[in-house]
């Protein structure tokens, strides 16, 4: 089947998707139907942050398609995280109603503060989950679009484009700094009660989301297993390689990377909108430079061009972020450096490569013993 | 009443609109055998003029050694033809009705100009059959590709071409591995399997021994006939093995053409080439 021919020659893949199967199911089980107090409940604290992971590890399997097989460094693709949970965040505001502080039946807590009279035309809709989940991805694959035809067709390449890249996730911030853009401001879109009815405090719904964020998860590496196996993905190699010959072979090189570029875009954009019901609050800070370079980071340490390496990546960084801010916050960002600086050292090939690594020398060992 | 003169010219009933016109017209036309035309083609780069006024002319189906000094402009003109530079001037067709000045890189690929680089150029992460593949005339857009499925024939045409190069026993070997002189001729598969009308190959033998440089030989002599062949070397020997007709360059211009014994007796040729000719 499909499955089968997508998964064959990728071991991690298989272990990957066998591990997200797994949580899958034990996750509800352990959170939902095992008592506070049992040795092995999960507590929805530790769930929620799980699903958090699980929505990082899809933005770097985004990152990671554009950056490991297409060559497009991205320092950007955290605007594209963030505008997508701005799309899921602006759909969680519209629920509130008339619930806010201010109670206005029609107008955000901020807006009501900032004395605006009616919602902007550009807040219209969003009060509709369809559509949200419609602008989740197109508002993202759109600025990428635009970008992306100005940029490939200038042929803006390697660190100019990274540059680029990461001028226009810092305009985004600063424009979503400001009060009059309608977004919140600095303090973003927060204070959320339900998701399609569904109180967002209850562990049934966190569950739900953490579900959610698994199976995005795996359909998304699935979607970027098959486009890199196809005839498509290794055009995209062919550029990273030798970008010349391939357009001298006939192939429309910035036509290629646009659309590349958009879908992992669009990728981003939903790994951002099953992260902001599942934390809470979007604000600006996710727009910001270092955020989108932490990301890359993530991939660089999981292991270029291997997709479930950037899915390793995101989960081994994430947790010892959460460990380090948890116990000694002021060491982390040395910490996280330490780790950049020893993987392009040592593991060029990220966690991936030593996975690798060990699997063939493990199996010489073995034929080697087998030897008389 | 200017408003309205324009519009009844706008409207004259006697012509056709430039948009309406195809661009590419996908028959290449060479009823006057004649493959390909430079005529009066200038470009210069910071002032200085890499060509200078150039006129050539390919016919179809020849194998033409293009020659000349270090800085002649040799490649500039490959350049051009392949859309990578721009003249300042004159006009580039292939055959009767492709106006290559119109068209970018990949669509000159697809007209059926195949350019093999000075340096080999290959897919280094891909095994030589991939290689071949990426380089096979289809349908290059995006969707198409990305849905595109290798068929029975097009393997067998894959296979046939490596064995043409010598490559069969190399088949799934990642090209990086493969020798210089292998990717030499790899890199001429992937033109070969393009299915171009025009080949142009760029200093095909640098680095190569002796024994490679004569299977290279043996393989344009080949290719020519069917596919029209345009050879830049800076190999006389080599040169010599192969040439029907020469053309010389020198600053940028053609300063002769012919036979290859026709050309090395040329007063001019001797002169430019000073030492070079003479130990020819």
């Amino acid at each position: 089947m499909i499955l089968t021919r997508l998964l064959r020659d990728d071991r991690g893949g298989q272990i990957l998707l066998g591990s997200l199967l797994v949580l899958a199911l034990l996750a509800p089980v352990l959170n939902l139907a095992l008592p506070p107090d049992h040795p092995l409940h999960l507590s929805t604290y530790t769930l929620t942050l799980l699903g958090k992971y699980l929505c990082y590890a899809l933005l770097a399997v985004a990152v990671d398609l554009v950056w490991g097989y297409l060559g497009i460094l991205s320092l950007g693709h955290g605007a594209f995280f963030a505008l997508g949970g701005y799309a899921m965040g602006m759909y969680l505001m519209r629920q509130i109603g008339d619930r806010g502080v201010y109670g206005n039946p029609e107008l955000p807590d901020f807006m009501v503060f900032l004395n605006w009279s009616e919602l902007p035309w550009y807040w219209w809709g969003f009060d509709h989950f369809g559509f949200a989940l419609l602008m989740v991805g197109l508002v993202p694959g759109l600025l990428a679009f635009v970008f992306g035809w100005f940029a490939f067709r200038s042929r803006v390449t390697g660190v100019y484009l990274s540059i680029i890249t990461q001028a226009l996730t810092y305009a985004l911030m600063l424009a979503f700094f400001r009060n009059e853009m309608g977004f919140g401001g600095n303090n973003g879109l927060t204070d959320f009660k339900d998701l399609l009815g569904f109180d967002l405090q209850a562990d049934s719904t966190r569950v739900a989301l953490f579900l959610a964020s698994a199976l995005a998860l795996a359909l998304g590496y699935l979607a970027c297993r098959a486009l890199v196996l196809s005839k498509l993905g290794r055009v995209a190699m062919a550029i990273r390689d030798a970008e010349e010959r391939t357009r001298f072979t006939g192939y429309r090189v910035d036509r290629v990377m646009l659309w590349l570029f958009t879908f992992s875009a669009v990728l981003a954009g939903i790994a951002g909108a099953l992260y902001v019901p599942q934390v809470g609050i979007i604000n600006p800070g996710e727009f910001s430079p270092l955020f989108s370079i932490e990301i890359v980071i993530w991939v660089a340490v999981g292991g270029r061009a291997t997709l479930y390496g950037a899915v390793a990546g995101a989960l081994l960084v994430n947790y010892a972020k959460t460990w380090f801010t948890g116990a000694l916050p002021e060491v982390w960002l040395y910490a996280l450096g330490a780790l950049f600086v020893v993987v392009t050292l040592f593991l060029p090939q990220g966690i991936a490569g030593l996975g690798r690594g060990l699997g063939t020398w493990t199996r010489r060992g073995r034929r080697e013993e087998a030897r008389p | 009443m200017k408003l309205l003169d324009q519009t009844r010219q706008l409207l004259r009933r006697d012509q056709v609109f430039e948009f309406l016109q195809p661009e590419i017209n996908p028959d290449l036309d060479i009823s006057h055998r004649t493959l390909l035309y430079l005529e009066g083609v200038s470009v210069s780069f910071d002032g200085f003029k890499a060509i200078n006024d150039l006129n050539l002319y390919i016919d179809a189906g020849e194998l033409r050694c293009i020659i000349g000094p270090n800085g002649a402009g040799k490649t500039t003109l490959m350049d051009i033809i392949t859309g990578r530079t721009r003249p300042d001037s004159g006009s580039v067709w292939f055959g009767q009705v492709i106006n290559l000045l119109k068209l970018s890189e990949p669509e000159i690929a697809n007209a059926g100009i195949g350019r093999k680089f000075q340096k080999p150029t290959v897919f280094e992460n891909h095994s030589v059959f991939d290689n071949l593949e990426l380089a096979m005339a289809a349908d290059k857009r995006v969707w198409p590709t990305l849905l595109a499925r290798l068929t029975a024939e097009q393997a067998d045409h894959i296979d046939q071409v490596l064995a043409t190069v010598g490559l069969l026993e190399q088949r799934q070997r990642p090209a990086r591995v493969l020798s210089h002189g292998q990717k030499q001729w790899l890199e001429i598969g992937m033109l070969l399997v393009q299915r171009p009308r025009l080949l142009l190959v760029d200093e095909p033998v640098t680095g190569m021994t002796h024994q490679e440089m004569d299977r290279t030989a043996e393989l344009l002599t080949s290719l020519a006939g069917e596919h029209t062949v345009v050879v830049v070397e800076h190999d006389m020997e080599f040169v010599r093995s192969i040439a029907r007709k020469v053309t010389v360059l020198h600053q940028g211009s053609v300063l002769a053409e012919g036979s290859m014994e026709a050309v090395q007796n040329d007063p001019r040729v001797i002169e430019v080439y000073l030492g070079e000719a003479g130990s020819c």
